[in-house]
């Protein structure tokens, strides 16, 4: 069968390039490598082969042409002896800008058979009448699909809930060190495939001590201390992932994990989607985020929003010790990269944890912490600590606050958001990360564009100041949020 | 102390010529002068009583977060700096007091940034892992892992780029030997043959691991740079002659135009990694045979004694002049404000014209 040989593109950008100088003639044999032209761009000059043996039916372009486009067919090349079907080789496409015979064509090339662009992966016309929040018209951001979960990979596809407990199940005070510690034995015990790696998680039992005891019970083999070379375990941890191993990769804390962010992003979160879905990563990276006490800039940063920017990684952010169990068994079940931010100041804090042989939360819900009708608090993390302060002060006041849970940041589950500013109309967002693009950014984002009617204020968000982290004491706190800035902006919305 | 001197035929995967120019064993170390013996000892002291006040100030809750201490190590800092040209540049860790006091930076100033005041040498914005002396060619006081390798190889292409001679001296830890990122720089550094000595405090441990755990090889850091071409001494970081010794000559090659130049000092931290450290890594029994053999202050005071140049009286008086230092900035560091509120908010973009 004869192939059509087509101008080749020379760099990603490249649209159209002259046709300098064919090797080769019509009816000449050539074998499969051989140069048949040189083309030429304002870049550079490239020889192209024949990738077919046989014989040179047809040369399409005249050399010389100028702005033949990429794509276009410029020679055909026949097999020994094959009549070459005239009718096909006439309907072929005559190179647009250049045809043979045309000589310097210097009419803009327009586009030929190029590829065609792909599809738009966020078509906000389609996804926004799906999912009816509200009767108010529905206004879609043109970049993440709408508030349509099936597109809009940022938010939560409902319905999935929190295990229900009956009666019978007791609850144990246990601080969210010791819940992560059991979250990632139990999970060690079921499935050979987990491991823990890190600095210091081993002998040290843990910079943090969340790891106390795992090296004792699984040994080191699967409780594996690392040089201080965060890019290159993680990067170990996720082809170990490729391999079929389901890795726990600890950062001693997350500012660390700013060595090892290309993996994260470029080999963990985009792998799946490079591969046409050929190859998961199950991985989870985990560890303190957040300020913790007086570490100054380059250890006291949350990073929550970072990770949360990134299509495909799912990013949790645990309050509570239940929370931080049934999520990190989530976490280490999911089938993709999750990145699990604790906080170092949390992890002494107690929880009631139910007793249940399998305590597994499904990740992107958030849970209601508090009810109340007033005002919306939405919080994470250690901003739960502010949210909760703070919902209690304004009680005192006669204000009702609701504060909301996230525990999700990527899934964020908007509907539960949504659903709450519907009762309140208010919404003020709590966080220590810095202000801009932050995640109360994005959720003042989604609630404008989902529940903007029902808002009788706008959104406000309590972050921390825009600043690196100081050392001094006086200013670290300043830098910080506090439960007294979450009164402040409730205040606000509520115009009181 | 005997040691096994591996040959360079014992080490076939190290390139012929870099591992020709390496050493294990340094020469015969020369005798100080008693003037020698005198400064280091009061440099050795000084860093040493600093920073044992910084713990007691950190035991009170004047200082908070991290708090390294370099106590131990403090002939490595002081013998380089011996050799160091005043205007050669120095980088190194968060466990940095030692090198910001020594490349001139008052220790006020320097203690007052430790416990977050206004009178800090960065107003109390950095802290303890953040100091920096530009005035001194002290780049700080960073506190990423091995960050500051490649910063000190840019120090060193900045000099060179300007027609200068001076050299950048690159402090890390043998812990941080093993980022990657050291050895993308070493590998620039000798392309470029930049003029830069890299100074490996090998103290033995990265907060709980033993180099004998993170480290290939963990018995010739030194040979680090061999597939770089890089060579590189061992050296007795304990003895502060021996480190100013190996220093002369890494410097002398990195400022004659022959490129960087690997040292890596054998030396040992007595305290934990930081304030908060259960050291359940290593016996209690080792710390104290490091302490009792080869403290290198100790070593110095036995020296000006056996040979009659100073008096036990001398001695004190060095160690009382030390004190005052070291008393008057605990007392500055305690008594200053803390810095005004609107400090928060300074400092985050540079002005044009200024810095
Ligand atoms: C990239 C990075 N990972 C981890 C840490 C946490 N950390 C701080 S110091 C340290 C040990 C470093 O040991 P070493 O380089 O030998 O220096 P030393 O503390 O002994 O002076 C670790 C793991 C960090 N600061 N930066
Ligand atoms: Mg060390």
């Amino acid at each position: 069968m004869a192939t059509t040989i087509r101008m080749p593109a020379l760099s990603p950008t490249m649209e159209h390039g002259k046709l300098a100088r064919w090797l080769v003639k019509e009816g000449e044999r050539v074998a499969p490598g051989d140069v048949i032209a040189e083309i030429e761009t304002d870049k550079a000059t490239m020889e192209v082969e024949s990738d077919d043996g046989g014989v040179v039916a047809r040369l399409l372009v005249d050399e010389g042409a100028q702005n033949v486009p990429v794509g276009a067919p410029i020679a055909v090349i026949a097999e020994e002896g094959e009549a070459l079907d005239e009718a096909a080789l006439e309907a072929a496409p005559a190179p647009a800008g250049a045809p043979r015979g045309a000589g310097q064509a210097d009419a803009p090339a327009p586009a030929a058979p190029q590829p065609e662009p792909a599809p738009q992966a966020a078509a906000p016309q389609v996804a926004a009448p799906q999912v009816a929040v509200s009767a108010a018209p529905q206004v879609a951001a043109p970049g993440d699909g709408g508030p349509d979960p099936a597109r809009n990979l940022s938010i939560t596809a409902p319905p999935m809930t929190d295990p229900v407990y009956g009666d019978d199940v007791t609850f144990k005070e246990m601080t969210v060190r010791e819940a992560l510690r059991d979250a990632m034995a139990e999970e060690m015990r079921r499935d050979e495939a987990v491991f823990l790696m890190g600095e210091e998680v081993a002998q040290y039992q843990g910079a943090y001590k969340v790891s106390q005891g795992l090296l004792e019970e699984f040994g080191e083999r699967r409780v594996v201390d690392t040089p201080i070379t965060e890019y290159g375990f993680s990067g170990l941890g996720v082809g170990a992932a490729f391999a079929g191993l389901k890795p726990i990769i600890e950062f001693m804390t997350f500012n660390f994990a700013m060595q090892a962010i290309d993996h994260i992003i470029n080999s963990a979160a985009k792998t799946l989607y490079m591969s046409g879905g050929a190859l998961a990563v199950p991985v989870v990276f985990r560890g303190p985020n957040g300020a913790a006490a007086r570490v100054a800039a380059q250890h006291s940063q949350d990073y929550s929003a970072w990770y949360a920017h990134v299509p495909g990684l799912k990013v949790i952010a645990p309050h509570s010790a239940a929370d931080a169990k049934g999520l990190l068994k989530a976490a280490i079940r999911d089938p993709g990269p999750v990145v699990f931010l604790e906080n170092e100041l949390l992890y002494g804090h107690k929880f009631p944890v139910p007793q249940v042989e399998d305590h597994v939360l499904p990740i992107g819900r958030a849970r209601i912490a508090r009810v109340g009708t007033d005002v919306t608090i939405a919080a994470y993390s250690m901003g739960m600590e502010y949210a909760l302060a703070a919902a209690g002060m304004l009680a005192e006041e006669g204000i009702s606050a609701e504060v909301i849970d996230l525990r999700s940041l990527r899934p964020l589950d908007v509907p539960a958001i949504v659903e709450s500013v519907k009762k309140t109309n208010r919404l003020v967002t709590v966080e220590e990360g810095w202000p801009v693009c932050s995640i109360g950014a994005e959720i003042a984002r989604r609630v404008m564009q989902e529940a903007f009617d029902w808002l009788d204020a706008p959104v406000l968000t309590v972050n921390g100041k825009d600043v690196p982290m100081p050392y001094a004491a006086n200013l670290e706190k300043l830098a910080l949020p506090t439960a007294q800035d979450v009164v402040d902006a409730a205040h606000s919305v509520l115009y009181r | 102390m005997a040691r096994k001197t591996a040959s360079a035929a014992k080490r076939p995967a190290a390139p012929r010529k870099a591992a020709r120019k390496s050493r294990k064993r340094a020469p015969a170390v020369a005798d100080f002068t008693r003037d020698e013996e005198f400064a280091a000892l009061r440099t050795m002291l000084l860093v040493r009583r600093f920073e044992e006040k910084a713990g007691q100030l950190y035991g009170m809750g004047h200082i908070g977060g991290f708090c390294h201490l370099y106590i131990g190590q403090e002939a490595v800092v002081t013998g380089v700096f011996m050799a160091r040209r005043a205007d050669d540049e120095v980088i190194t860790s968060y466990r940095c007091h030692g090198h910001a006091i020594v490349s001139g930076a008052d220790p006020k100033a320097v203690m007052a940034e430790l416990t977050g005041r206004a009178g800090g040498i960065s107003h109390g914005k950095g802290g303890s892992m953040h100091i920096f002396n530009t005035a001194g060619h002290f780049w700080g006081g960073h506190g990423i892992v091995g960050a500051q390798v490649p910063l000190g190889t840019g120090l060193a292409f900045a000099r060179r780029y300007g027609g200068s001679d001076q050299v950048s001296l690159t402090f890390f830890g043998e812990g941080a030997a093993n980022q990657g990122q050291v050895y993308e720089s070493f590998n620039m550094a000798s392309i470029w043959k930049l003029p830069v000595v890299y100074v490996i405090e090998n103290n033995r441990y990265a907060m709980g691991t033993a180099v004998t755990r993170s480290a290939a090889r963990p018995e010739e850091l030194y040979m680090r740079g061999a597939a770089f071409g890089i060579p590189g001494e061992q050296v007795d970081g304990m003895d502060v002659r021996a480190v100013k010794a190996a220093a002369e000559r890494a410097i002398a090659h990195a400022r004659s135009g022959k490129g960087p130049y690997i040292l890596e000092m054998q030396t040992y931290r007595y305290r934990g990694h930081s304030m908060s450290d259960p050291a359940k890594y290593r016996t209690r029994e080792e710390v104290q045979k490091m302490r009792q053999e080869h403290d290198p202050i100790e070593q110095v005071k036995r020296r000006l004694l056996d040979k009659e140049w100073a008096s036990a009286e001398d001695l004190k008086e060095v160690d009382a002049q030390v004190r005052k230092i070291v008393t008057a900035a605990a007392e500055f560091a305690t008594s200053a404000p803390q810095p005004a509120d609107e400090e928060l908010w300074t400092d985050v973009y540079a002005q044009a014209g200024r810095g």
